[in-house]
């Protein structure tokens, strides 16, 4: 039996056989990665964001800060009420207005807003935002996460869709903190 | 009984397991091993068949949707026959069984198991460790409450502070730009087949291990672990002083192993099961989220790493501690085992307990977080009002009004973010009470735009009562020399 001949080829088979599987697992691989990563993918370039009202102007009297709810404009069918988010609503004066998210600027935590003493606090770690959201004391880096806003037939609109965070957030502008 | 032989042989002629297992139950251990120290082990793998059972049991019901889950988890509660029994089970093993493999890791340390040859029993219990309480911080989330949505706000803003790929990392983590539906489906695949498919990886690999290489001996102060000796030297005592495992020290595993499954029921039946707490609504803003108990530890941490701190604290520190705990067997492989003569072992395991102890302590009352309704709701104790002007009385209104009592307490009453106020006359004088009231500082904000002149003046006026009877305010010496001079009519220095 010429042995030696039998054997490369089934060396052969092998490896071709190692290889074939390579390129599948790997052709399988590309869709598989591709809809892992889907979520990233798809939020390139602000693709998550539109505009989004919030209701007429008229309902946020001037001086004041309100909250106000949104729908998110990115909604699943099994999304339930988290799709239903909540913002703090400050009309400066006029049609000037400056809408942050409830998410503190240290962890995200719901902070609130007291008029008295013209405050936001957040009751996780202690985070304090004065009246135009720039930081006041405690953890946080940051002023408060400020939505792009503008008034359009008559109602105030922001540019929303992403959860903010501290990390980078393309469309949220934030107060620096005072200087020291 | 000759039937049942039979089939038995039958079976083992395709099988051939029963040899196999004989050996494994049979091996010999030194016999001091068989001690009540070296139950826990086994006492977690139980309890991590505990949640296996009930798991798949609250999977029947559990719907795993954004819109549904919080729901069922009510369902399960109150409308399935003893779900609230097997919820309540599973997460009073959750807590136990991260509690037994965390006193597991520190027997284990202490005993020097660690070393030579058992350095990758070690590394792969890490991972087990990590496994586990990714479980439980998955877990959490599938408890689809307020905790749970809050709380996976703060895992997504910790994600985001990764450099670079940050913001890619949250989207990653929540399925999409917002915590919804996907976010919830991704930590079911998470906690429902990835981790725990993990996990009875490792386990398996984890015990069969310990079977190889045998159980650590009892360490003796004095005999040194040496690469070249250790194992010819463990035979040698397996041999010369061992017992079989089973039945020799098995049976106090299982003794163990049964009291911690009754000590899970007892307080699944006596405590019940945990939340869900409020619905996941976003727009529902009145919560103060918190984690489950073994995440306490860094929610209290959190709170106290200073802002500039933060990212590397929460990037580097988890990567250090990792890679030291791998490390650790390649760091010390060998020498001397026995906690007795290794102080700053059980100095360090002794630190690290204080540490987390007070930070868990600390995280449950958070006196870092201003108390949202001191202002309106604690009164104003008698004793600080006793004899007051109308001004001062005024000031105390303001005290309450402006949130003042948010952060600062009065008679251990309202908030702990500030110092208590009970003496604050004693420790600032005029001035700088009213410079600190205005300007803030030191971890306060600044009242100025907030308060008017007559506020101000009111609310000052009434921190200058605040000191103990006998003690008198603090007081500013050359405002003193200024008002004699003035009373006394000599020119100022100054033109």
């Amino acid at each position: 039996m010429p042995n030696e001949n039998t054997l490369s080829r089934r060396g052969l088979f092998m490896k071709l056989g190692i290889l074939f599987n390579g390129l599948v697992a790997a052709a399988l691989g590309v869709p598989i990665l591709g809809f892992l990563l889907s979520s990233v993918t798809r939020g390139r370039a602000n693709a998550y964001l539109s505009w989004v009202p919030l209701g007429p102007v008229s309902e946020f009297p001037e001086g004041e800060t309100r909250l106000a709810t949104f729908r998110n404009p990115n909604v699943m069918p099994t999304d339930g009420k988290t799709v239903d988010t909540a913002c703090w609503v400050r009309r400066v004066e006029g049609e000037q207005f400056q809408v942050f998210a409830v998410n503190c600027a240290h962890l995200g935590c719901p902070v609130r807003w007291f008029p008295q003493s013209g405050l936001f606090m957040c009751p996780c770690h202690g985070g304090a935002y004065y009246r135009d959201g720039s930081r006041a004391s405690g953890p946080p880096e940051r002023g408060l996460f400020e939505y792009a806003t503008k008034v359009q037939d008559g109602l105030v609109t922001i540019q929303a869709g992403e959860l903010p965070t501290p990390g980078a957030s393309a469309a949220l502008v934030g107060k620096k903190p005072p200087c020291a | 009984m000759r039937l049942i032989a039979q089939i038995g042989e039958w079976f083992d002629r395709r099988l051939q397991l029963a040899a196999p297992i004989r050996e494994a139950a049979e091996h010999p251990v030194p016999r001091n091993t068989a001690s009540w120290f070296y139950v826990f082990g086994s006492a977690a793998l139980v309890v991590f068949l505990l949640q296996l059972v009930t798991g798949i049991l609250l999977a029947m019901i559990y719907v795993p949707s954004a819109g549904e889950a919080w729901s069922s988890l009510q369902t399960l509660n109150h409308d399935v026959t003893l779900g609230w029994f097997i919820r309540a089970l599973h997460g009073w093993g959750s807590n136990f069984m991260i509690a037994i493999v965390l006193i597991h890791m520190v027997q284990v340390f202490l005993f020097g198991a660690y070393k030579f040859p058992r350095e990758l029993t070690w590394i792969i219990g890490v991972f087990l460790l990590l496994m586990t309480l990714g479980m439980a911080f998955s877990g959490q989330v599938l408890r689809f409450d307020q905790d749970a949505y809050w709380g996976l706000g703060i895992g997504a803003s910790i994600a985001s502070h990764v450099p670079i790929i940050g913001p890619a990392a949250v989207k990653l983590m929540l399925g999409g730009p917002i915590i919804a539906g996907a976010t919830l489906s991704r930590f079911f695949a998470l906690h429902v087949f990835v981790i725990p498919g993990m996990l009875i990886g490792f386990v398996c690999l984890h015990v069969l291990m310990v079977l190889k290489l045998g159980i650590n001996e009892w360490p003796m102060p004095g005999r040194l672990v040496k690469r070249a000796t250790y194992t010819s030297e463990y035979h040698e005592l397996t041999k010369k002083d061992g017992a079989p495992f089973v039945p020799y020290a098995i049976w106090k595993d299982m003794f163990f192993a049964a009291f911690i499954l009754v000590a899970v029921a007892a307080c699944a039946v006596y405590f019940g099961p945990f939340g869900p707490t409020g619905r996941p609504d976003p727009t529902i803003i009145q919560t103060a989220p918190k984690p489950d108990y073994f995440f306490l530890w860094l929610y209290g941490l959190l709170s106290y790493l200073p802002p500039s701190m933060e990212t590397p604290a929460l990037l580097i520190g988890p990567v250090v501690v990792i890679a030291f705990l791998v490390l650790l067997p390649f760091l010390s492989g060998e020498g001397e085992k026995s906690w007795r003569r290794r102080p700053i072992a059980v100095l360090t395991v002794l630190l690290i307990a204080v540490i987390l102890g007070t930070l868990t302590h600390l995280a449950g009352y958070t006196p870092w977080s201003p108390h949202m309704n001191a202002w309106s709701g604690d009164p104003v104790p008698a004793q600080f009002l006793r004899g007051t002007t109308a001004l001062e009385r005024q000031g105390a209104l303001v005290f309450q009004v402006k949130q003042c009592r948010n952060c600062h307490s009065l008679g251990d009453k309202g908030g702990l973010r500030g110092p208590a106020l009970d003496s604050v006359a004693v420790r600032l004088t005029e001035d700088q009470l009213i410079r600190q009231v205005i300007q803030g500082g030191g971890n306060m904000p600044a009242y100025g735009k907030n308060l008017s002149p007559a506020e101000t003046t009111a609310l000052v006026a009434f921190l200058e009562t605040l000191h103990p009877a006998g003690q008198a305010p603090a007081r500013d010496a050359s405002r003193d020399t200024v008002l004699r001079e003035d009373q006394e009519g000599r020119p100022s220095t100054q033109p």
